[in-house]
């Protein structure tokens, strides 16, 4: 443990830290621009120069290890000039055109020319200009602005894991492209924005909507995945103007997927505004009285048997309880929250989730996917397996389509075959999986979202029994969800009770009633004979098939709860209203329950959550993960040859919210046509 | 804009070329084989009459599994890869300060004056490109002018004329310094090593 | 002067056989296998004990050097990368080394790789030496198939490679962790230091960087005894030293002579004199573009060795003189130095990447004279602000020729700017 003193201040700091780093917990700021603590060390910038005793220069603290006895000076003369030469080079190639640059009000450099900068230019020379590079529909590129800090080229080849960003020529020629200018073809390539200190790289969907001191921050969770990413939507008046990552080391570090970033003009698009029913085979606007009365009208008489109800994959916890409960009080068993027929159960709860947690990743040292692509299904996930990787002694095998996910792994097979090669212990990725002291499994929804799937979670169950996946402190076994409301609704009992019907019984046109709420990965073609009543807040699939449509709202427009695949349990808040007449979820669903006649008993939100911890008393450990008890789950069977398929066949176009968006749509089209596979849609 | 040409070309090495890859691979610790992409983009330089396009690039990355931004980099990075087509004799002119206290400003004026080139340009018959460069290390023969691989020394306007001259009717000149003096002793001969001794 | 017998580059001029058979008749490879014996410990303490400082330019003494590498492995290979990118402007030392005594270098690879522990030697030559790189080729394997180098090296029963890898056009590749990047394939972009190359260099192992004289002078010091080398020259500055000397002399050359030669003794003896004679020297850069020139007055009686030069607030660096004489627009001549630095400035950091273009900017318009007197002010004062906050030594190599000049010339710069000025107005 080496004892420096910074600035007169005595620090004890542990092995391996920077001098910059020491200099923080000794309370002395120091400004930087190249630094980053995720991303590998350039030294580049010489904005965090500090002077050494006994070293005959500036030391770059940022590169320079805490040495016991140490002595640091951050407040010298000369430190103050070396910061005030730093900042003049870099600003006498910068354009200075804060006033039409989006970095504006939070840019790096304008912050560190304000507090170390000289205030006056002596640069006299012509400035240089740089032409801009195409890096795709996400990100708008100012060249000339840029100050060749290369966080951007750290964070692709180290945290994105792809080689396509690079800085090409020398000396005061040197520009940061892509290869032939080529769009960035990575789902984590926004992060380049955030990460960029100046405004060289900012966000294209974004380009001169807002001004940072306009908006009003709201901090809230992603949804368009399982990951349950933390965000702050930037909102001005009616508009989320944008989504940023927020700081949550357990969850997604500070990184955010570019589906969960860029989304966010789907939330404009395509929103059912107001009560639809269907009148001549035509979908007419209505009010909710109107609505509600058509539901009663139906439901009247109709036996429970004949009811039932799908919850989609966006949907928050409150609305699936106050879903379920009426479900219940109408005494119909039809009720389920795996639309994708996932052969999950509910019997026990750590045989559905991704039991190691995501910072767990980083403990593992041994790694089997089966029927995943974490790449696609969980991006952050996958940056938190490539960070292990690099970290060294870290094996990998598959099992399913073999795709790139950005690491090197051993390629086992295709199908449930080699699965049950494996969990027999007939394969030699058995003995890896024996010898390691922390193995983890994680099972993709493309293993179980299949007519076998049970029997194929019982060979997963099997390996993480006998393999020693799971012991006192560690579990290995991992289920990687790709809905947001999915663990909420298994949680929460959104699963068909004695003798109820699953999604994909209830999708054949056999009951009476059907409601839809935000279910639109579906199959509706089946559903002429049934009434359908949708509730959610886009135009896609479920709507299409309504008999009524109740608007309800995006996730970005009330105060509500997601479980994520970990089964933490975390808040979104509203940021804006729900568009005209869209309301809150649950309060619909309450309404509803009155004008049955079926109450449901709660009037606050507030209840609502009482009922919840009562069901699922982890409902109240906001933001934790409530580990699970390791039990008996999945029953074996028979397994058919059927290779595993991937659930999700374009990244960018997974939900509603990014259907409706136009700067998914383009992501869609510009990626597949970078990977040679035709069209968008069919991505 | 691209800094690099697509010529719709296939590019391979002939196979004696893949013969001397695979040698200057084999120079490099095992796994380390990024270390041959300076070797092998000369190689295939030399077999493309010495400048790299868009698919002699790409072959090189493919041929060492190394991402082809990063060969990008190392060929845009270096002076000596060209990344457009050069004449058949390719001047590098030195210009730096050596030189340049020697008359190099005097061999500038041959190329514009005589071919009709200036930094950068190549002739319309393409026979000569003019580049200048840096110090090329042989500051005691200046001023110099690498052509192809050779160094041509001790150069004024007249000697380099004549060196033009004999490469444009199809003669090669010797290279090495261009007035009486053998390689880089004094003119007129050695102040040194004059001694008999052992073995010389 | 020195004697012709304590010459150690008997072919500098390339008159005699350059291959195997002439080496060895000048004494190369002589009974290599009894230096060998000699033990690592042994090697190191003689070469220090020699005082040989590296010939490269810093002056960093070689047996120390060698004694910072790792004595056990821990499992790594330990390698010698000799620094044969020589590029320094003035500098064309290393090449007749290559080309003339290619042996000599491979020999001191051998001895000074075994010293070291190291079980290779990569040769990292400049792109532009074609036929230098031809001949080192040519002898490398010479030694191969005569067993001095290989499996069992010259009998000592030690294992030693060497390999020659060619750069591609980029000074700051003799900057030794910049290339030891470019021998890893990527661009010559220097590394952070710590760590030192001895931890962690090529590949991520312990690597010492030894210029190519340094390392061809070894052999012939252990051969001919420590003292004899140290008995050369003046304390910390002995031996002999390869000097280059360019620019206005009636006869430009490459010379062996002794360290400590006053430099008007080593102009006029080997190089004809300056052009115009003695008087007409207007100013020298003694060693290599990186240093500061010297006026006429200092020229008259500095001795040419690294304390000597220190301080005269310039540097031996790589002993490559380079003459002007009283025709030189020396403004221009230093413009020109500073156009090399912005050329050559790799881009990585912020101080080098912008302030070597600026500089160069201002060198222009002071060439001309289109500036303001207050302008070498702030000139001297942004080469100050890059000079020692880089990453590496380019920052400094490019402020020092600049600073240099305003030092001695400053009256020069002045008068053109109001010349200029003058005729303007007229």
């Amino acid at each position: 443990m080496p004892t420096l003193t910074v600035d007169g201040v005595e620090v004890t700091v542990d092995p391996g830290t920077t001098v910059l780093q020491a200099c923080e917990e000794a309370g002395a700021e120091i400004p930087r621009f190249c630094y980053h603590e995720r991303l590998s060390i350039a030294g580049n910038c010489r904005m965090c120069l500090v002077e050494m005793e006994k070293a005959p220069k500036l030391v770059a603290s940022c590169a320079m290890p805490a040495g016991d006895g140490m002595v640091i000076h951050t407040n010298t003369q000369k430190v103050k000039e070396g910061r005030e030469g730093a900042m003049e080079f870099l600003l006498i190639n910068h354009p200075l055109d804060c006033p039409i640059c989006d970095q504006g009000g939070e840019c790096d450099l304008q912050d560190q020319s304000m507090a170390y900068g000289s205030g006056s230019s002596r640069y006299d020379e012509l400035k240089r200009a740089v032409s801009e590079k195409n890096m795709g529909p996400l990100i708008k590129t100012t060249m000339t602005r840029c100050i060749h800090c290369t966080r951007c080229v750290r964070f692709a080849t180290e945290v994105a894991g792809v080689e396509d960003l690079g800085a090409i020529n020398r000396g005061e020629n040197m520009e940061i492209t892509t290869y032939l200018e080529q769009a960035l073809d990575s789902e984590l390539s926004g992060n380049i924005i955030d990460l960029c200190p100046v405004g060289a790289l900012t966000s294209k969907p974004y380009a001169f909507t807002a001004r940072p001191w306009e908006l009003s921050k709201t901090q809230s969770v992603d949804v368009l995945d399982a990951v349950g990413a933390n965000i702050r939507v930037d909102s001005r008046g009616k508009e989320v103007m944008r989504f940023l990552p927020r700081l949550n080391e357990d969850v997604n570090e500070e990184w955010l997927s570019d589906r969960s970033r860029f989304s966010y003009d789907g939330l404009k698009a395509q929103r059912l505004d107001t009560p639809y029913v269907r009148k001549d085979g035509k979908l007419q606007p209505a009010s909710w009285g109107e609505a509600f009365d058509v539901i009663a009208a139906k439901l009247d008489g109709v036996d429970g048997a004949n009811i039932g109800a799908i919850a989609g994959d966006l949907v928050c916890s409150e609305s699936m309880k106050a879903l379920k409960d009426l479900m219940d009080l109408l005494e119909s068993p039809n009720i389920d929250c795996r639309q994708d027929g996932a052969a999950l159960t509910t019997e026990n709860r750590a045989g559905y989730l991704f039991n190691s947690t995501i910072a767990g990743i980083e403990e593992a040292d041994a790694l089997l996917i089966v029927g995943s692509n974490p790449r696609h299904e969980a991006a952050l996930i996958n940056a938190r397996i490539r960070k292990r990787w690099k970290m060294g002694n870290f094996p990998i095998a598959l099992i399913g389509e073999q795709v790139d996910l950005t690491y090197a792994y051993d390629y086992l097979g295709a199908g449930p075959a080699t699965l049950k090669e494996v969990a027999e212990g007939k394969h030699s990725f058995a003995e890896t999986l024996k010898k390691a002291e922390r193995p983890m499994i994680i099972v993709g929804q493309g293993a179980l979202s299949r007519n076998d799937g049970a029997a194929v979670l019982a060979l997963t169950k099997k390996i993480a029994d006998e393999f020693g996946l799971v012991s006192d402190d560690w579990n290995g076994f991992n289920v990687l969800h790709t809905a947001a409301a999915r663990v909420g609704g298994l949680d929460l009992g959104l699963v068909p009770g004695e003798n109820g019907k699953s999604a994909k019984e209830m999708l054949d046109g056999s009951l009476d009633v059907l409601f839809l709420l935000g279910a639109d990965e579906i199959d509706v073609s089946n559903l002429e004979s049934s009434f359908v009543i949708y509730q959610g807040s886009h135009g896609d699939a479920g709507a299409s098939a309504a008999d009524v449509i109740l608007p309800g709202a995006a996730y970005t427009e009330k105060d509500a709860t997601w479980v994520n695949t970990e089964g933490r349990v975390q808040l979104g808040r509203r940021a804006i209203f729900p568009p005209g007449d869209a309301r809150e979820d649950w309060t619909i669903l309450r309404a509803l329950s009155e004008k049955l006649g079926k109450t449901l008993p709660y009037n606050t939100i507030k209840e609502l959550r009482e009922k919840m911890v009562e069901v699922a008393p982890h409902f109240a450990d906001i933001d934790q993960v409530t580990a699970a008890d390791w039990g008996s789950f999945a029953t074996e069977g028979a397994i058919d040859d059927a290779p595993f398929i991937n659930p999700i066949t374009d990244y960018y176009l997974t939900n509603p919210i990014s259907r409706s968006s136009r700067i998914m749509a383009e992501c869609s089209t510009t990626f597949s046509k970078v990977k040679g596979e035709g069209t968008g849609t069919n991505g | 804009m691209s800094q690099v040409i697509e010529t719709g070309k296939a590019f391979e090495f002939t196979a004696e070329n893949v013969e001397k890859a695979k040698k200057f691979i084999a120079r490099y610790p095992e796994g380390r084989q990024q270390s041959a992409v300076m070797p092998l983009l000369d190689l295939a330089q030399r077999q493309n009459e010495n400048w790299l396009s868009k698919e002699a690039l790409e072959y090189v990355g493919t041929f060492l599994d190394v991402p082809y931004m990063r060969v990008l980099e190392v060929a845009t990075f270096y002076t000596m890869y060209n990344l457009k087509p050069v004449g058949k004799y390719f001047l590098q002119l030195c210009r730096t300060t050596p030189c340049w206290l020697r008359g190099s400003d005097d061999l500038e004026a041959v190329c514009k004056n005589k071919l009709g080139i200036t930094n950068g340009e190549t002739t319309e018959d393409g026979m000569f490109s003019l580049l200048e460069v840096e110090c090329l290390g042989a500051c005691v023969n200046a001023p110099i002018v690498q052509i192809n691989d050779d160094f041509y020394e001790d150069l004024n306007a007249e000697n380099f004329e004549a060196v033009l001259d004999k490469l444009a009717s199809g003669d090669v000149p010797p290279k090495g310094p261009q007035i009486d003096r053998v390689n880089s002793a004094p003119e007129g001969g050695p102040t040194t090593l004059l001694e008999k001794t052992e073995g010389a | 002067m020195l004697k012709d017998q304590d010459r150690i580059f008997t072919n500098l001029y390339g008159i005699h056989d350059w291959k195997l058979a002439g080496a060895k008749s000048r004494g190369v490879w002589d009974n290599t296998k009894a230096l060998i014996e000699m033990g690592q410990d042994g090697i190191i303490d003689a070469m220090k004990e020699s005082g040989l400082r590296g010939r490269g330019g810093a002056g960093f003494p070689t047996g120390l050097k060698w004694s910072f590498m790792p004595k056990e492995s821990d499992g790594r290979p330990s390698y010698l990368v000799v620094n044969a990118d020589e590029s320094e402007p003035g500098t064309c030392k290393d090449r007749e080394i290559m080309r003339f005594d290619p042996h000599r270098l491979l020999e001191g690879c051998l001895v000074a790789g075994f010293a070291m522990r190291a079980v290779a030697a990569y040769i990292y030559i400049r792109g532009e030496f074609v036929q230098e790189a031809i001949n080192l080729e040519i002898a490398i394997q010479e030694a191969y198939d005569d067993g001095l180098i290989g499996k069992n090296a010259s009998g000592s029963g030690y294992d030693f490679d060497i390999y020659l890898h060619r750069g591609a056009g980029a000074y700051i590749c003799g900057e030794e962790t910049a290339l030891i990047e470019s021998l890893e394939g990527n661009k010559g972009q220097p590394r952070l230091k710590p760590p030192f190359p001895a931890n962690v260099g090529v590949w991520g192992c312990p690597s010492t960087v030894n210029n190519v004289e340094s390392i061809a002078v070894a052999p012939e010091i252990l051969r001919r005894g420590e003292g004899w080398f140290s008995g050369l020259g003046r304390p910390n500055n002995t031996g002999t030293k390869l000097f280059c000397i360019s620019g206005h002399v009636n006869k430009p050359c490459n010379v062996e002579e002794e360290m400590g030669i006053p430099l008007k003794e080593l102009i006029e003896k080997h190089a004809g004199g300056v052009r115009g004679g003695w008087d007409n020297l207007l100013a020298i850069i003694p060693g290599g573009s990186s240093v500061p020139l010297l006026p006429k007055s200092i020229c008259d009686d500095i001795l040419m060795d690294f304390d000597s030069l220190r301080d005269a607030q310039s540097g031996l660096g790589t002993a490559a003189v380079i003459v002007m004489d009283k025709s030189t627009d020396v403004i221009r001549a230093i413009e020109r130095l500073s156009h090399f630095y912005k050329h050559e400035s790799c881009g990585q950091c912020t101080p080098c990447r912008e302030g070597t273009g600026w500089m160069w900017r201002v060198m222009q318009r002071l060439v001309s004279g289109d500036a303001e007197v207050e302008e070498i002010d702030m000139l001297i004062n942004v080469s100050k602000r890059i000079e020692g906050h880089t990453i590496c030594a380019l920052g400094d190599a490019a402020a020092w020729p600049i600073q240099g000049l305003v030092r001695h010339f400053r009256p020069v710069i002045e008068e053109r700017i109001k010349s200029r000025k003058a005729s303007k107005a007229a």
